[in-house]
């Protein structure tokens, strides 16, 4: 297994890391006096998938190559919704059920557009972030394989606008 | 030339390894590097059309045209979140 190091970018808001996440540290990290609104989601590993009992995930990730692109996302939402800030932090390593994955948060001076820059984010973190499940259940183990990683594809990119719009 | 070569998830387990070395000739692409390594480990020939690379720590084209010590990454289709 490869090592799997503590890594920040943009004052802490971008992480990567094999510590347990905190919710409340993520959302302080976006809020601000012009901001009436941050939307935080919080994703969790289930104790189901594809009709298999998950026993836990063990994630893997290209840790530089991963601020770089919760970076590009963070870019990405300040250009579609102005003034919009995103903070992104991800597990690494092995989390239990129940834990969170993945937290962000994304603040707005109003709610529609943090909704909207949330959704935005988790759909692009998806697509594009170089980070890997292993997913360990009962009776065996296997790598979940999503999307081909391709940042410039503005129309994934396009695809992810829509889905946090519609 | 040399290149350092990182490989991730299931690529890292059917090559056995997360970091290997290879020569390859002066000029090669990522995509040169990646052919020879799927000629050693045939599993990996799976993910031909599925992979995506990084150089250096950036995204990169499998076309781009590597330099003597790069550090090439084939990435797998990506699962976070």
């Amino acid at each position: 297994m490869s090592s799997t190091p503590r890594m920040t970018a943009a004052d802490g808001r971008y992480r990567v890391t094999p510590d347990p996440l905190d919710s409340t540290g993520v959302t302080g990290l976006v809020s601000a006096p012009e901001c009436g609104a941050v939307a935080t989601f919080i994703g969790l590993v289930r104790d189901h998938n594809a009709g298999r009992r998950v026993l836990w995930l063990e994630y893997e990730a290209h840790e530089p190559l991963v601020l770089k692109a919760f970076q590009q996302i963070g870019d990405e939402a300040a250009g579609r919704w102005a003034a919009v800030r995103l903070a992104i932090h991800h597990r690494t390593g092995r989390v239990a059920i129940g834990e969170a994955s993945v937290i962000l948060a994304a603040a707005s001076a109003h709610r529609a557009d943090a909704f909207a820059a949330a959704r935005f984010a988790i759909e692009r973190i998806k697509q594009i972030v170089p980070i890997w499940k292993h997913e360990h259940f009962e009776g065996g183990d296997v790598w979940i394989e999503g999307a081909t990683a391709d940042p410039l594809d503005h129309a994934a990119r396009d695809a992810a606008f829509e889905r946090a719009c519609s | 030339m040399l290149i350092r070569v990182r490989l991730f998830a299931r690529l890292r387990e059917i090559a056995g390894a997360s970091e290997l070395a290879r020569s390859v000739p002066a000029g090669a692409s990522a995509r040169v590097v990646w052919e020879q390594l799927a000629g050693e480990f045939p599993a990996l020939a799976d993910y031909a059309n599925a992979i995506s690379c990084a150089v250096n720590d950036d995204y990169a084209r499998l076309t781009v045209t590597l330099k003597d010590g790069d550090e090439v990454a084939f990435l797998p289709p990506v699962s976070g979140g």
